[in-house]
Formats: structure tokens, sequence, C-alpha cells
């Protein structure tokens, strides 16, 4: 009997550890959505909260496209949004090659150093985000570490504009979003089977045949959950173009900011998220389906 | 097999060592391997033979010594040259691959025309039986098809030597003696030279031609599994390889071709017949397997037999055989197996019955090391 009600118990806890993820969603993801997708159907007016509600005075259900006309018809955002995911894009794939033969390395080096080594990956968060990207300010700028080296041994003889340019972005966004390229990468060939490398080399693959043929196909989950990690933050990053970018290089999430606080115009701001949502959702959408897929194939 | 010293060795390995910092894994190993033959490296786990194989295979560089394969050098050539595959003891499938392209990435790594590889991939599952799961995926594969595919994937390319490391040991033990015939089979119907390494005795005895034992890096005795068995050159080796009763002793001298041996272990001097003796006053060891013991209730009157009084301390029935545990007068234990043939469910013998054992003097193996 005791045996019955355990397992009662059991199932009980089950049900729940499995609906966990779905209420936190719930909770913390879908309802402050569709609260952001209310305001961003309304009228900005001068109030607190400066919106007109969904349903008015007199009970009419108060909603309006304006905003999302507004973001077609005026290019400046499409060409911003275009900017964003570009941007983010091709910091994913620097992360990703900078990234891929650490997490490399890390999988194959001793278990003792691997742990050392993981710890090196994740000591930077132990550091304010802010306060790091500050330090690149210091590191980049005209009179800054790099530039004073570069001019002391003669390499160039004036300071090399690195400050408040596009390339300052990338050092801060691949610099920032590393670790998450490296860890998932890591898992994933961490539990490869050497011997699977050492068979097609067996078989008469070289090397960087063998790499090709074994080890990246069967490291694309950790590529994928890498890739995510960085795109979807760095699509709509606002720091690190705000402290290291120039006043020409701008992002969607500093046009979020700007239309919130500089405009107080909440039902455009909240237009643009929702559309910087569905621009990083399809994408996540399809990989995701890729990946069951593999996913059900390698089981 | 082994006799055929004028023909120059297949497989040849001179003086070969491994060092991983100061650890020796491989301990300037020689070795000759003819073609066609089924050679086992058997020892325990961390005797080296894992080592010796990756080595053999161009996993592993040498720290010394050299590897020649059908009389050219191998020694420096990396894996993807040598015209040698391995069956990894995990088999290694490549798991995002289906079982026909597993089997035919080897072949097309050589850009062999895509009609021949389809045919020789072919080829191959049919002789490991395999042509209905040739679209099937690893992951729906159970562990003995695993392995057959596995096998076909490493016979495929015809290498001159196949290498295999523990081909059986993630096989259930009906599995394991069914596939060890089939591989016997395959390797007779293919000719190609298979080097197995194993940890199981009885799976080297039953496959191999020859049988290297190895420990710390060295190979203690090679020889034909009967050699191995029946003439054990040290303690090591006999012990390894099977059950045997050890009696430590001193050598008293010789007398009609016999070696006397005195032990205080079982309390008498032993008799054993050996051609090459060592001087007298040396410490030699008596051993004796249990199958070549006889038990009876009275004492047997061949004077020429050694014959010890004892008690049984244990027995135990396997059906086809019985394992008897002796307790000697000195104390000593020694084991016997005796077969069942006659089927009856009373038992003759039972515990603490005073019994007695004996063997013939040829029965008896002497060993100085």
């Amino acid at each position: 009997m005791n045996g019955v009600s355990n397992n009662r118990l059991n199932e009980t806890w089950q049900r729940f550890a499995v609906a966990l993820p779905y209420i936190w969603l719930l909770v913390f993801f879908l309802a402050p959505f569709v609260i952001i997708l209310k305001i961003s159907v309304a009228d900005p007016v001068l109030a607190l909260p400066p919106v007109t509600p969904l349903i008015g005075d007199s009970g009419q259900l108060q909603m309006t496209a304006d905003n999302y006309v507004f973001l077609l018809t005026d290019k400046l955002y499409a060409i911003t949004y275009l900017r964003s995911l570009m941007m983010a894009a091709l910091a994913t794939l620097l992360c990703l090659a900078i990234g891929f033969p650490i997490a490399y390395g890390i999988a194959r080096s001793k278990p003792s150093t691997r742990s050392v080594l993981l710890l090196l990956i994740i000591l930077p968060f132990w550091i304010s985000f802010l306060l790091r990207v500050y330090a690149w300010m210091g590191l980049l700028n005209n009179y800054g570490v790099i530039n004073n080296f570069l001019v002391w041994t003669g390499i160039t003889s004036q300071p090399l504009q690195m400050m408040y340019t596009d390339f300052a972005i990338y050092v801060g966004l691949v610099y920032s979003y590393l670790p998450f390229m490296i860890l998932p990468l890591y898992a994933t060939l961490e539990r490869m089977d050497l011997n699977l490398v050492e068979a097609a080399q067996d078989l008469g693959a070289r090397p960087s045949e063998a790499f090709w043929n074994i080890t990246w196909p069967l490291a694309r989950p950790g590529v994928i959950a890498g890739c995510l990690l960085v795109f979807i933050p760095a699509t709509g990053e606002y720091v690190i173009p705000y402290l290291l970018g120039g006043p020409e290089s701008l992002l969607i999430g500093r046009v979020l900011f700007d239309e919130f606080f500089a405009n107080r115009d909440w039902p455009l701001a909240s237009a643009v998220a929702v559309v910087l949502l569905f621009l990083v959702v399809i994408p996540i959408v399809i990989l995701q389906r890729n990946q069951a897929r593999d996913a059900e194939q390698l089981a | 097999m082994t006799d055929q010293k004028d023909t120059p060795a297949f497989i040849e390995v001179r003086s070969l060592s491994k060092h991983f910092g100061d650890f020796v894994a491989v301990d300037s190993v020689n070795l000759q391997i003819n073609k066609g033959e089924l050679f086992s490296i058997l020892g325990g786990s961390g005797c080296g033979k894992t080592t010796l194989l990756r080595m053999l295979a161009g996993f592993e560089v040498p720290t010394s010594g050299q590897i020649f394969l059908d009389g050219v050098d191998v020694t420096n050539q990396p894996p993807y040259e040598r015209p040698v595959n391995m069956m990894f003891q995990s088999y290694a499938i490549f798991p995002h691959m289906s079982v026909e392209k597993n089997i035919a990435y080897g072949l097309q790594k050589d850009r062999l025309p895509k009609s021949e590889i389809d045919e020789r991939v072919q080829d191959m599952l049919r002789l490991v039986q395999m042509e209905s799961f040739a679209s099937r995926k690893p992951g729906q594969l159970s562990g003995g098809q695993r392995q057959r595919v596995a096998l076909a994937r490493a016979l495929v390319k015809n290498p001159k030597v196949l290498l295999l490391d523990e081909p059986l040991a993630a096989l259930d033990k009906k599995l394991r003696e069914h596939t060890q015939f089939e591989l016997m089979n395959i390797q007779d119907k293919l000719g190609i030279t298979f080097i197995v390494v194993t940890h199981d005795q009885e799976e080297a005895m039953i496959l191999s031609t020859r049988i290297a034992v190895m420990e710390n890096g060295r190979f203690e005795q090679i020889g034909r599994p009967k050699e191995v068995y029946e003439f054990p050159k040290n303690r090591f080796v006999a012990d390894f390889i099977g059950t045997i009763n050890m009696f430590e002793g001193v050598l008293q001298g010789v007398r009609n071709g016999k070696v006397i041996v005195a032990s205080d272990e079982c309390g008498s001097s032993l008799n054993v017949i050996c051609d090459d003796p060592p001087t007298p006053g040396s410490d030699v060891c008596v051993a004796v397997r249990p199958e070549k013991i006889y038990i009876s209730q009275n004492r047997p009157d061949n004077s020429e037999d050694t014959c010890l009084p004892g008690i049984i301390e244990d027995l135990g029935y396997f059906g086809n055989i019985s394992l008897y545990r002796i307790r000697l007068e000195t104390g000593k234990i020694v084991q016997v197996s005796a077969q069942n043939r006659q089927r009856t469910i009373d038992r003759t013998l039972e515990w603490d019955d005073e019994i007695f054992i004996s063997w013939r003097p040829r029965s008896a193996v002497l060993l100085t090391k």
C-alpha cells in the first residue's frame, strides 16, 4: 500500500515538475508579452501610464494598428532592424569561430585542467557586465592601452580610431557573449566519443576530413544552442553599442530605448519590441525544429 | 604456423616501446605474426595491450622501435595511410550515419566509383547478415547488430590486418559464443590477418591460432593456445590462463628422468617430468591443473603418481562438472574438477569426506620463474 501511495506522490511531483517551466513561461514571459502587445495597439496620451486603455470609457474596444503601420512606412526602422540582425549575425559567427577551438581545446584537455579552464571562462561573470564594457573603453580609445602600444612600437604613427566604431561594437559583443557560445559547445564536444574521430581516420579520413565528417555534424546541437544564446541577446543589445559604438551606428536596442524614455512613446516602443521578438523567434523556431529532427535521428 | 621460419613475418614488431611520462606502457616488445593468423594479445587491464594495438593502428606514436607490415616500415605512417583497419571496443559507429553510410565511409575516402562502393557495401552487408538493416540508424540497432556493422565497416576496405579491441566484451554470453565462431568463419573466408586484444582468456583460447600473454608492457609467453595452457613458461602465465594449483618447493634432484621437489606446502615430495631441469637446490613450483587431478576414496596403488590425502572442504555442482576444494593435511587448498560421467542424483562424495587426490607425473608442470 505504501508503495502505491508513494508512486502517486511521485506522479503528482512529476506532473508539477513538468508543469514548472510552463508556469514560469506563463508568468514571466507570456503575461508581460500580452501587456506589451496590448500597449503596442494603443495610442500615446499625456497621462500615467502614457497610453490609452484597451477598454474605453464607454466600454468600446480601443485598438489601433497605427504603430505597426508607422514602423513599416518609416524606412529608418527597417534599416535599423536589418543592421541589428546583421550585426548580431556577424558577432555570432565571430563567437563561433573563436569559441569552437576554445571549447574543443577544453573538451580534449585533461579532466583536472578542464575544470580550471571552465572556471576561467566563467570568471568574467563575477565582475559587473557594465564595468567590463567600460574597461574596453579604456583599452580602445585613442589614448588607450592598445593605441599607446601601437604608437610606441611604431606600427602606426597615429592612434587608430577604434572607439565609437562598429569595430568596437563587435569587440564588445564578441567579448561579452563568447562564454555563452563556449559553454554549450563544450558540453556537446565533451560528450563526444573520441573513438569516432579515430575510427574516421582509421578508415582513411585525414584529420580535416574527420573533423568535417564527424566532429562538426555531431557538434551541431551545441553550435545551434550557442548561436541562439549569442544571437538573441546580441540583436537587442543596448549597452554595448551605446557605450562603444558611434552615433551613426543606430541599432534597434537604442531605438527602443529612445522611443520609450526620450520620446515617452510607449505604444511605438512596444510595437518595436513586438516586431523584434518575431524577427528573433522565427529563426529560433526553424533551428529548434532542425535540432529536434537531429535529436530524433541520433536517438 | 610458427615453424615457417624462412618466410619473413607478415607483421614484425621490433623492440617497440611506448612511454607516457614515467609510465612504461609497452616495454620494448618483439613480435612476429604470419599472414592469415588470428593472433590474440591477452592480458589484464593496464598491461599495455591496448597501447600496443593503438600503435599498430597508428593512433599512438611509439617512443622507440619499429613496425613492419608486409615488408614496409609503417612506424611513422598516420592511421589514414595504413592498410590496417580497427574495430573499436565501443564500436565507434558514426551515430549520424545509416548502417550503409557507415560501411561506405572508408571506401568514399578512397574516392572509389559509386557503383563499386555500392557493390562492396552490399557484399559486406551480406557477409554480416545485415542486408535488411542497411538504412537503419545506429540508434535503432542492438548491441550485436552494432558489432556486425563495426566489423563490416572495418573489413570493407579489405585491410591487410584487422585489429579488434575486445571485440566481444560488450555482448552477452550466448551472443558472444555465437559471434566467436562467426568471427572465425569470416576470418577463414577472407584470409585477413586478425589481431585481437582481449582480457578474456576463454575468448583468446577459442579464437586464436596463437596467443601472446602480456603483463607490465612485456610478453610473458607467445604460443599456440595449447602451449600456453599446457606448457606455461612461468607462474604468471600458469596462473593467468585458467585455474592451476601451485606448490612451491625446492628441487631435490633428478631420478629416472623425473625431478623430485620437496614441497612444504603439500607435506611431501612431488615427482615431475621435466626435460630441462634446473640445478638442485633452486626454488621451483609444481603446477597442476584441476582437471588433471583424480579424486578417489581409496589410495590408488600406482606408485609413480603423486598421491596426497585430504578432506573435501567444499564442492560445487556445475552440471557437466563438479568442482572440489580439497584441504591437504598442511592446510593447503587444492582445486580439483571432475566430469560428472554418471547420471545420478546421489552424491558419491560429500563434504568432509576423507579422500585421496592423485595425478600422473606428466600432468604437472615445473615452473622456475
